[in-house]
């Protein structure tokens, strides 16, 4: 029988969680948004609720909305619901749930190019999510004025999720909306098509060096439920986990580290099972 | 002081995952009391202009 590996299992969340979160085929026939209750909630991944078929809020989104309030006051319920996911998956929300996280998988799938994991200058790019998330999310979107009323900075300049799942299709079915495009929409799509060609050669581009959300369940890797644990004792040091994972982490780093997206190919590639997907019973420090 | 240290050791045992979801459900509850669920509902039924490059 064919083994059912968590990097296949992982194809076959994203998508149905994809189709799930963004079910609403109304809102692409009609180029209109759901408005039903759902959209109290917010979903665990970038997922722009000005896609017509998203069924409910983007944390990003929903925070960035809180901070352009005229009086600034602390976003619990967005906080809250950041808190609860990153607790127990952390970016393991990344690896398996993100719409977006997805596309890059897809696209990295596209048989051109030499494919590589990161971009030059690694070391120093991936704090570029800390400063999205610091830069525009939250003082970007506290200050930020467009006349007299707050912008969301990261949705309006660089969000590429929002351009992808929200502006193409809404804008494809919606006459009213697709006669006001103006320059901030071609750039919008500029930072998108980059991002796209960019996916295909780099493993994630946007989830390694801009993903705000990435830098939030990034710092609860190290302490959330869900982990892959590795048994030290069992390991062979033959680096095989190393060679397959995605963003080139060693054994001891995986999982713990804010850059893994608990994708699980170091689980299907160890010869000697010692990387596994479980719970965390303790901190692991 | 013997009910000091038990109490320390078992405090310790808690996994660091159960404190951030707490403290998660917590700030949801505040949230709700304040009606930021409104608030997040009322921002994501509008199309977000900003979001599609148009506003």
């Amino acid at each position: 029988m064919k083994k059912f590996t968590p990097a296949k299992m992982r194809l076959f969340f994203q998508i149905i969680y994809t189709i799930v979160t963004n079910g609403y085929i109304y809102g692409y026939l009609n180029g209109k948004i759901y408005k039903g209750s759902l959209k109290y909630v917010c979903v665990p991944g970038l997922n722009c609720y000005s896609c017509p078929g998203a069924v409910a809020s983007c944390p990003l989104g929903a925070l960035q909305a809180a901070l352009n309030e005229r009086n600034l006051k602390v976003p619990f319920a967005v906080l809250g619901f950041l808190f609860v996911f990153g607790s127990l998956f952390g970016r393991f929300v990344c690896g398996w749930l993100c719409p977006f996280g997805l596309l890059q998988d897809l696209l990295h799938k596209i048989p051109v190019f030499r494919k590589k994991k990161q971009l030059p200058f690694h070391s120093i790019l991936k704090y570029g999510k800390y400063v999205v998330l610091l830069g525009l999310v939250i003082v970007g979107s506290a200050i930020l004025f467009t006349g007299f009323v707050k912008v969301p900075a990261f949705c309006k300049f660089l969000c590429p999720s929002g351009t992808f799942f929200g502006a193409l299709p809404l804008l494809s079915a919606n006459e009213q909306l697709s006669s006001q495009i103006g320059g901030l929409f071609y750039w919008k799509l500029g930072v998108l098509i980059i991002i796209v060609l960019l996916s295909v050669k780099i493993y994630r581009p946007f989830c390694q060096y801009l993903c705000p959300l990435g830098a939030v369940y990034g710092w609860f890797n190290r302490f959330s439920l869900v982990q892959i644990k590795w048994e030290k004792e069992a390991c062979i040091s033959c680096i095989a986990c190393q060679k397959a994972c995605p963003v080139n982490l060693p054994p001891e780093k995986i999982s713990v580290s804010p850059e893994c997206i608990k994708c699980g190919k170091c689980a299907d590639v160890c010869p000697k099972q010692c990387l596994h997907f479980g719970k965390n019973k303790k901190d692991t420090n | 002081m013997d009910f000091w240290q038990k109490w320390s050791s078992r405090i310790k045992r808690i996994p660091l995952w159960t404190v951030g979801a707490g403290i998660g459900v917590l700030f949801l509850i505040v949230g709700f009391a304040e009606g930021q669920f409104t608030d997040i509902y009322r921002k994501a039924v509008m199309i977000c202009l900003e979001c599609i490059g148009i506003g």
